[in-house]
């Protein structure tokens, strides 16, 4: 099935230049969707998540509309053509 | 955002790198270094924290640490002075998985020793992290991870940092690194164990009768000079020593000063018993009565002298961090300080005299100095008959 993923700007110098990449894959998480995503365009995974394989605290991914934080996490469910986007928090100062 | 110019240095040359809270800044002078050439912003809206000078095996590289808000911390490289960056695909410095932590900061880069391979990190959550390829890879040093203390350390207000890592250049096998708040850790074989060295060694804000633990010390920088390696000056959370063991034993070396917090030490480069220090209030943490001074020692710590011309002697609150004052190794040497209301000053002639050379920067984290030789950046002091010498022996330059 197929999964498309909307890339901020920063990121997306890791991701061909695209601001919207899709990626084929069998995911039923959105953990195995983003484990395709790193498959494809492996500089995107350390800036997403960490090295334990969380999502960065500033980091958040809707799919749909609805924001992974308050589903099942990495755990929440991706259907076929379903689009996930990433967003990093407003933040900073 | 690009950077507005680009510095290009040629042999001779005096290159000072600093690091802020929105980015990093190149600069450039000739040996007088009086009129600079600036580069930056680089990395706009990145915390650096650390960078380094590798002008071994005939490179010019310039390393950085890179922590954005959101996408966390890498190692940067640049061997054209800034014209591009490495960006590397996966972060290289990384916690292995059965440690449960990751990276959150880098506080220290260090080329370690000849060897162009060979380097270090420190980071924050306290750790060492070693690369013998260049920075390629990069492997945790598990021996002082797996040290019993280690769990029971706690974090100073900038965080469970390692921020100092002293390789012995007469002692294979023999690194110093320094945690804040745990203190001062040696290994003597390597890295297969540590011990904690913080014999003397005061930690004021414990309860009286516990203020000399085993460890807990919150020590803010330490510096020693190459050619004399078991000698070596700490900047405490209030305190300053000298050990003379390199690191068995401190004594207290803190009687001139108007205050004896503070957090950057600085060794001079050609001189190993010259130190520079910024004196800090204890609560407000600026210089003490509004006065921007850099004291020196020339003489071990046993007395301290201001060097005041040319900085502000009233009504200026500045605060100088830990990484943010450096030495180049040029004779006179070169000393330079950043603050955290963006000003860098620098001083061409060892702190007789300072000239401000840029302000209006973001807050100052780390500043870095270095001469450009022709084969490559020098990092290296040179023990000789230099200014300093003739300075501490009363004799006049010609």
């Amino acid at each position: 099935m197929a999964i498309r993923f909307f890339v901020p700007s920063y990121l997306r110098p890791f991701a061909g230049g695209r601001s919207e990449v899709a990626v084929r894959s069998d995911a039923r998480t959105v953990q195995d969707a983003l484990a395709a995503l790193w498959n494809a365009y492996p500089g995107l995974r350390d800036r997403i998540v960490t090295e334990q394989n969380e999502v960065r605290q500033y980091i958040n991914i809707f799919v749909g509309s609805e924001n992974i934080r308050d589903c099942q996490g990495l755990r929440t469910e991706v259907k076929d053509g379903c689009e996930i986007t990433i967003v990093p928090s407003v933040a900073g100062g | 955002m690009q950077p507005t110019t680009m510095i290009k240095p040629k042999g001779g040359d005096a290159v000072v790198l600093v690091g802020t809270t929105k980015g990093a800044f190149l600069l450039r002078s000739d040996k007088r270094r009086k009129q600079w050439e600036v580069s930056g912003p680089h990395f706009p809206g990145h915390v650096v924290y650390a960078m380094a000078y590798d002008g071994r095996g005939g490179k010019r590289r310039l390393w950085f640490s890179s922590f954005h808000w959101a996408y966390g911390t890498t190692l940067r490289a640049s061997d054209d002075f800034g014209k591009t960056w490495t960006n590397p695909e996966s972060h290289p410095i990384k916690f292995p998985e059965d440690t449960g932590q990751s990276l959150k900061q880098i506080w220290q880069i260090l080329p370690a020793g000849d060897d162009p391979a060979h380097l270090y990190c420190g980071v924050e959550p306290a750790a060492l992290f070693e690369s013998r390829d260049g920075g390629n890879t990069w492997s945790l040093a598990r021996g002082l991870w797996n040290h019993p203390h280690r769990e029971k350390w706690n974090p100073g207000n900038g965080g469970l940092c390692m921020h100092t890592v002293l390789p012995d250049p007469e002692h294979p096998g023999r690194v110093l690194v320094a945690v804040s708040a745990a203190g001062v850790y040696r290994t003597d074989d390597g890295g297969k164990t540590w011990q904690a060295r913080n014999k003397g060694l005061k930690a004021e804000f414990l309860p009286e009768g516990s203020q000399f633990p085993e460890f807990g010390q919150c020590v803010h920088k330490v510096a020693r000079h190459p050619s004399k390696p078991r000698q070596m000056f700490l900047q405490n959370h209030g305190g300053l020593y000298r050990s003379d063991d390199a690191g068995d034993s401190w004594n207290y070396i803190g009687e001139g000063v108007p205050s004896d917090f503070g957090f950057p030490i600085v060794q001079h480069p050609h001189d190993p018993d010259t130190a520079y220090i910024f004196p800090l209030e204890r609560e407000m943490r600026v210089g003490p009565q509004g006065k921007v001074r850099v004291y020196r020692t020339r003489n071990k710590g046993k007395s301290w002298q201001p060097l005041t011309n040319g900085l502000a002697q009233k009504n200026a609150y500045e605060t100088v961090l830990r990484d943010a004052m450096a030495a180049d190794v040029f004779d006179p040497a070169g000393i330079y300080f950043g603050t955290r209301t963006g000003k860098l000053f620098g001083s061409a002639n060892e702190g007789a005299s300072w000239q401000l050379i840029v302000e209006g920067l973001p807050p100052v984290t780390c500043v870095r100095a270095a001469m450009l030789e022709s084969d490559g950046m020098s990092g290296k002091a040179k023990p000789a008959r230099t200014a300093a010498a003739k300075a501490k022996t009363g004799k006049k330059r010609r």
